[in-house]
């Protein structure tokens, strides 16, 4: 008994197994482009912003009864990701829900790729607190404040007498750097304040609604498509002397409500002929109804 | 008991070259000997090439951020705030919670199973500890965020994902390992110990604590260490309930109630946006190495405490 049994023999097992659970968990595949070099039946690798991965996987789905040829793969991760992997070479178009920043184009360029630009919609970034919370409507100042952790209790802007419990996306998603640009910061570009540190990063768009329905003091944003009814949207205004207005696909499209943002596909460089069929098609009458079933508000400027 | 393994392997190796004396033979003996010294040396060769990528790949940020901006309590990559502090508070704190969940739980579960425990139990425990083991991290992770964190947002946290809903997920990821290396060591005592503390009249209990335990207590404390290791390197559960804030919680009684971000999660969260060969890149691989050199240091202090323990056992001082 004593001799099968042996301490040193169950560490090894547990070190083997922590290898192996390191092995599964830990890695996963960097590269999802790789196979991407046969031009008969074609497979645009398509990675970004998890604001449109809806979008971007219903477009794909559709476009297959449009040309059955062409197999899309779409993926998520948030713009930051899906920038990065244009960057590095491993995808054909990326989805991002800001603008590309000058360096990250530079960065490309110094890899030899020219990025292209195309928006694809607009979308009406909501502001959303638990049902709960008596808080109607905020201004964009109020917002800054206390996503920067100067107000940090929802009495200073009408609220309970309760802590606030600032939620966000992780600050590779693109809605991050838009709220960080448009909202933090006021637009303003010499501003440089920045989110509370308390502010709880949230991995995904589903992060955000579930610690927003479940937390009675907490306060997110997440794309209007996104947003169930287990959420209350706030109305926003630009400032105090300006109209609040509730985030919707009308609203969105007039330009009252003050944080609708487009979304954009990058190609890496120029597209060729099976792509611009793609991004045309998305940017077309067909591409565009889908943008609008799914809460999004279609882009006419093209 | 785990003094005799060194001495078995060199008795048992030598009856090998008896069975086969054909240069058939021999021929084989010379090639698996090779095969296995060729496994053995290409294990350490990846060790060392994993290490060089590591320094390679995270070293460069020494050069481009200022160590006092690493040792800031900012992380906020995308403004290039690169201070590491409010991270290695994260990791720790959510570690040491764990610890202090985990050890006591897991040392009276092993006394209680090496001890007290009739052997029908032992029957049924045993292997229910072993499927702890294998529960998913991931599994654990999302119960932690279903169940465990509106749990604590009830007993009036501000939020459920905070370091403590960490230290409990890691407690439990813990468990197995602390309970399975404890109660082997506990095992490892012979029986005449505890039968001669029994005999001058000690009663259960101060026989288990004054002679099992002490005799047990290397195996005790490698257990722990390798517990320790267990939860500082754990990733997706952590990220799934503490919050993410790269907070620098406030000393207190409170402070494990305060949301953090651990090491492993800003590696895993923030690896798949940067772009190759960036400072924020460099800095990732950084707190990578940190976390090397942290569960290195736990693993070699496990190493050496069983190391003692064979050698005084040798000269016959336990």
């Amino acid at each position: 008994m004593n001799g099968r049994r042996t301490p040193g023999m169950r560490l090894h097992l547990l070190n083997g197994l922590a290898i192996l659970v390191l092995a599964l968990t830990g890695c996963q595949p960097v590269s999802s482009g790789s196979e991407s070099g046969a031009d008969s039946d074609r497979a645009i690798q398509n990675k970004g912003s998890d604001t449109l991965v809806n979008l971007a996987l219903a477009w794909a789905e559709s476009y297959r009864e449009v040309r059955p040829e062409v197999s899309i793969a779409v993926t998520g991760g948030g713009t930051g990701t899906g920038i990065a992997a244009l960057i590095n070479g491993t995808v054909d178009i990326a989805n991002a829900s800001r603008e590309m920043s000058e360096e990250e184009i530079a960065e490309a360029r110094a890899n030899g790729i020219t990025p292209v630009e195309f928006i694809v919609a607009i979308d009406a970034l909501a502001v959303i607190v638990n049902p709960d919370n008596p808080v109607e409507r905020l201004t964009i100042e109020q917002l800054s404040d206390i996503f920067t952790g100067r107000i940090t209790n929802w009495r200073e802007v009408g609220g309970n007498d309760a802590p606030v419990v600032v939620v966000s996306r992780e600050s590779n998603s693109g809605t991050h750097v838009y709220f960080l640009e448009t909202v933090v910061r006021r637009g303003s570009k010499e501003n440089e304040d920045i989110f509370a540190p308390r502010t709880l990063l949230m991995p995904s768009s589903v992060g955000i609604t579930s610690e927003v329905q479940r937390n009675p003091n907490a306060i997110g944003y997440d794309g209007l498509g996104y947003v169930t009814p287990h959420e209350k949207l706030i109305a926003v205004a630009q400032d105090a002397g300006s109209p609040y207005v509730l985030p919707s696909v009308e609203s969105g499209e007039d330009g009252s409500y003050p944080l609708a943002r487009y979304l954009y596909m990058y190609t890496a460089g120029e597209p060729d002929e099976t792509i611009m069929a793609y991004l045309d098609w998305i940017r077309g009458p067909e591409g565009q109804a889908i943008v609008a079933d799914l809460g999004f508000v279609p882009y006419a400027g093209n | 008991m785990n003094v005799t393994t060194a001495d078995d392997t060199t008795s048992t190796g030598q009856a090998g070259p008896l069975t086969g004396t054909t240069d058939r033979g021999t021929w084989r003996e010379f090639f698996v000997e090779h095969a296995i010294k060729a496994a053995g040396i290409s294990m350490i060769a990846i060790v060392g090439l994993i290490f060089f990528f590591l320094l390679r790949e995270g070293l460069p940020t020494l050069g481009e951020v200022p160590l006092g901006a690493l040792l800031g309590t900012r992380w906020y990559p995308i403004e290039e705030l690169y201070g590491l502090i409010p991270l290695v508070i994260g990791s720790l704190l959510v570690t040491a919670g764990s610890v202090l969940i985990a050890v006591p739980l897991g040392l009276t579960t092993a006394i209680y199973l090496s001890e007290i425990a009739p052997q029908w139990q032992r029957d049924i425990l045993k292997p229910l500890i072993e499927v702890l083991a294998g529960i998913p991290s991931i599994v654990l992770g999302f119960l932690g965020w279903v169940a465990l964190a509106p749990l604590i947002q009830s007993l009036g946290a501000p939020t459920g994902l905070t370091a403590f809903t960490g230290s409990l997920v890691l407690a439990y990821m813990a468990l197995p390992t602390i309970i399975s290396i404890s109660e082997d060591a506990l095992y490892a005592v012979p029986k005449e110990y505890r039968d001669g503390a029994l005999a001058i009249g000690a009663t259960q209990w101060q026989a288990i604590r004054m002679v099992v335990l002490r005799a047990a207590s290397p195996g005790l404390v490698t257990a722990v260490m390798l517990g320790i290791g267990r939860a500082i390197g754990e990733t997706m559960a952590v990220m799934m309930v503490t919050g993410n804030a790269a907070n620098m919680p406030a000393f207190g009684p409170a402070i494990l109630f305060e949301p953090v971000r651990t090491m492993t999660a800003t590696i895993a969260a923030e690896m798949g946006e940067v772009s190759q060969g960036s400072v924020h890149y460099h800095t990732l691989f950084l707190i990578g190495i940190l976390l090397f050199i942290i569960t290195f240091a736990i693993n070699s202090l496990a190493g050496r405490l069983i190391g003692g323990q064979e050698q005084r056992r040798k000269r016959g001082q336990i």
